[in-house]
């Protein structure tokens, strides 16, 4: 059981990497890290219930990691539209600040 | 006796050091002045000598002084000065010379815009010189011995402009840095062998004067080493070649440095190290042998040049290969002897000659003749010291060549026909060459004239001493003075009148030829070269030694360069290269890599996370 579970958090963790890595559009890029955060929920509570030692810890966790991305995503996409008043655009090959 | 002024010994070479140091820091102001000052401290030089003298000559004892210079753990280098009767001969020898040359150079080198400069580099070999002799240990000697041949290449380089000059000074660098080398070595294992690591000249003659202390195959070793680096010095064959070349720098300095002092601190050094030559039998032959050899050989090549100059450095590389080979003999008084007169008389030769020049503009004697009648002093000077070197009695040169020829005759009968074949050949080239400057018809246009009197003086002085410094030795009254004084044994060979009639007949014969040829006509001047054109061209080519020494050294030594320079411009220039493109190549590669794109960073992440991965699990199935 615990291999499907973690074969599909593997599944679900690539494709939210792929679309962080490549989609231009920078709400995609957050959704995708979403994504992968998703599958590190997952994983923690595949452990819980079928790992070596099992308990509420990776619940938990889970919740935790839950809570910390949904205040992240806030604070990312008020970024990113303050981003967009300035810029006109979310597309993030047009944000290289960090080469100057 | 007590000494009163022997202990300030060290002051000799301070005062033209010190006005060396005038001249370097204040030269450029000091056109007018610098002369003066550089005279005044070889004159003050001059003073201390001759009062060292006089008080040796009254019998004082030997005084020795010296200093710790390093200390290196138990063991300590020392400097310092040894007064005995040899060093106080030398000392007025080289302080009388350089004073005559500094007076001599105020009329020679007036019109030189580098005027203070060369009374500089003067003081400065004045002091070397004057330290070479002073110097109580080998160490001390060799540093100022190197010191002399810096300011020879200083000297000889003097008029840089020329590129003749600008060569001969390398060569006269480099060719005695060959002989230098053999000192060194002889240095070093003296350093190994003696007890204490002891280099003073006191500890040598203690340590060799007994035997046994050193095996004699070490004893040969060092003193054949020691005689290389005389041979470089003191221009032997086969490393003479610079000598002549030399003679390139001012007149002047050919006669200081090139013909009185520094050339003779060879026959010096082996005279001050004689200990060891003395207690190895194969050493002294190696030295005699060379000298005599040189003597001969050079005494021909003189012969066939036309140059006033070289044919007079020949005739010092000879003359230089006879104290060579009296010292080889056995007799360093002999050599000493003649080293003493030598210097009066070819430097008064010198300076002559550069009085000849000055006043023709050219230095080939087939331009000149007739110069004796508008020059009169310096053709009647140049006459006495042509006349002491061929050895015509009561010459100075007499005395000395007669007192070597002696020691040849009871040592060597072979030397001794050496000797007297280099004198007949002496007398003819110096007779060729007064008769050729001064007799015949004017030809350089007449427009000579005599030198000022501060170039006339400094040549009557040199003329005296070149008439009357042989009395000092003479076979009969008072045999052997000299030599008891000189090295506290009593006389050793007294000449006979034998030696003495010989010597004086070879002379005359040998400027009654030169009469014959070139005043009477009696005999043509191409007799020879008709009769044997190969001859005249070996002579006139100095026997192919420098086109010999530039196939065998120059130019193998050339190709060596070359491929050593090849193997540093791409073996390891192309490393170095490499080593920086690399560093280049990668920076490049890294700056594209920053281009600010947060998704490229972040494949970066993935791929080194990859490659960590992959690396990781490798291992396992490694």
């Amino acid at each position: 059981m615990l291999s499907s579970y973690l074969t599909m958090a593997a599944i679900l963790f690539c494709i939210g990497l792929y679309g962080a890595l490549s989609k231009r559009n920078a709400v995609i890029v957050l959704m995708s890290v979403e994504l992968m955060l998703n599958a590190v929920n997952l994983n923690l509570v595949a452990f819980s219930k079928y790992g070596a030692v099992p308990s509420l810890d990776g619940q938990i966790f889970s919740l935790f990691t839950i809570s910390v991305a949904a205040a992240e995503v806030a604070v990312g996409v008020a970024i990113l539209i303050a981003l967009f008043r300035s810029r006109g655009t979310a597309n993030v090959d047009e944000f290289d600040e960090m080469r100057r | 006796m007590d000494t009163v002024f022997s202990q300030y010994a060290w002051l000799v070479p301070v005062f033209p050091l010190a006005a060396f140091l005038i001249l370097t820091a204040f030269g450029r102001g000091m056109k007018r002045s610098g002369p003066l000052v550089a005279t005044i401290g070889s004159f003050a030089a001059l003073v201390l000598s001759a009062l060292i003298l006089f008080e040796h000559m009254n019998g004082a004892d030997e005084y020795n002084d010296s200093f710790t210079w390093i200390g290196i753990g138990g063991y300590s280098l020392t400097a310092g000065f040894d007064v005995t009767n040899l060093t106080a001969l030398m000392l007025i020898v080289v302080s009388l010379v350089a004073f005559l040359v500094n007076v001599y150079s105020i009329g020679y080198m007036k019109d030189d815009e580098r005027i203070a400069v060369f009374f500089g580099y003067v003081a400065l070999f004045t002091f070397s010189m004057l330290g070479l002799v002073l110097a109580d240990n080998l160490l001390t000697l060799y540093i100022f011995w190197e010191l002399v041949g810096v300011c020879s290449f200083l000297l000889i380089g003097f008029w840089y402009q020329k590129p003749e000059a600008k060569a001969a000074a390398k060569k006269a660098f480099i060719v005695t840095r060959v002989g230098d080398v053999g000192l060194l070595i002889a240095l070093l294992l003296l350093f190994w062998y003696m007890p204490d690591h002891d280099l003073s000249f006191a500890a040598i003659e203690n340590v060799f004067g007994q035997s046994g202390l050193i095996t004699e195959g070490i004893t040969t070793l060092i003193a054949i080493l020691i005689f290389v680096g005389a041979v470089g010095k003191s221009g032997q064959f086969p490393l003479h070649v610079w000598l002549p070349d030399a003679m390139e720098g001012p007149t002047p300095i050919s006669a200081l440095i090139h013909a009185a002092t520094m050339v003779a601190a060879g026959v010096f050094l082996v005279a001050r190290t004689f200990p060891i030559f003395e207690a190895s039998q194969a050493a002294l032959d190696t030295v005699a042998y060379v000298g005599a050899f040189t003597a001969i050989f050079a005494a021909s090549i003189a012969i066939a040049q036309n140059d006033i100059k070289r044919i007079l450095a020949y005739s010092t590389v000879s003359q230089l290969g006879y104290m060579m080979m009296a010292i080889g003999l056995g007799s360093v008084t002999a050599g000493m002897f003649h080293l003493f007169t030598h210097a009066f008389f070819k430097a008064l030769l010198f300076l002559g000659a550069g009085s000849v020049i000055h006043a023709a503009h050219t230095q080939d004697i087939r331009e000149m003749g007739g110069l004796g009648k508008s020059m009169k002093t310096t053709a009647w000077t140049f006459a006495i010291g042509a006349l002491a070197l061929a050895g015509i009695p009561p010459l100075s040169g007499f005395w000395s060549k007669d007192a070597i020829l002696a020691e040849a005759l009871h040592a060597n009968p072979a030397l001794f026909a050496v000797g007297i074949a280099a004198a007949l050949l002496t007398a003819f080239y110096m007779s060729r060459l007064f008769f050729l400057v001064f007799a015949g018809k004017p030809k350089a246009g007449g427009a000579a004239h005599e030198s000022p009197a501060v170039m006339t003086v400094p040549l009557i002085v040199l003329a005296v001493f070149a008439v009357f410094a042989g009395f000092v030795e003479m076979p009969f009254a008072g045999a052997g003075r000299l030599g008891e004084w000189l090295t506290g044994h009593a006389a050793e060979h007294e000449g006979t009148a034998l030696v003495m009639l010989v010597s004086t007949a070879v002379g005359l014969l040998g400027i009654y030829l030169g009469w014959l040829i070139y005043v009477k006509g009696a005999i043509p001047r191409d007799a020879v070269t008709k009769r044997a054109p190969w001859l005249t061209r070996l002579l006139e080519r100095k026997y192919y030694i420098d086109e010999i020494y530039h196939a065998v050294f120059t130019v193998s030594l050339r190709a060596i360069g070359r491929s050593l320079d090849a193997f540093d411009r791409h073996v390891v220039g192309g490393a170095v290269r490499l080593a920086g493109g690399a560093a280049v190549w990668t920076g490049r590669a890294a700056t594209r890599m920053q281009n600010g794109q947060l998704q490229s960073y972040g494949l970066y992440v993935v791929i080194g996370l990859v490659i960590l991965v992959a690396a990781i699990a490798g291992r396992r199935f490694w």
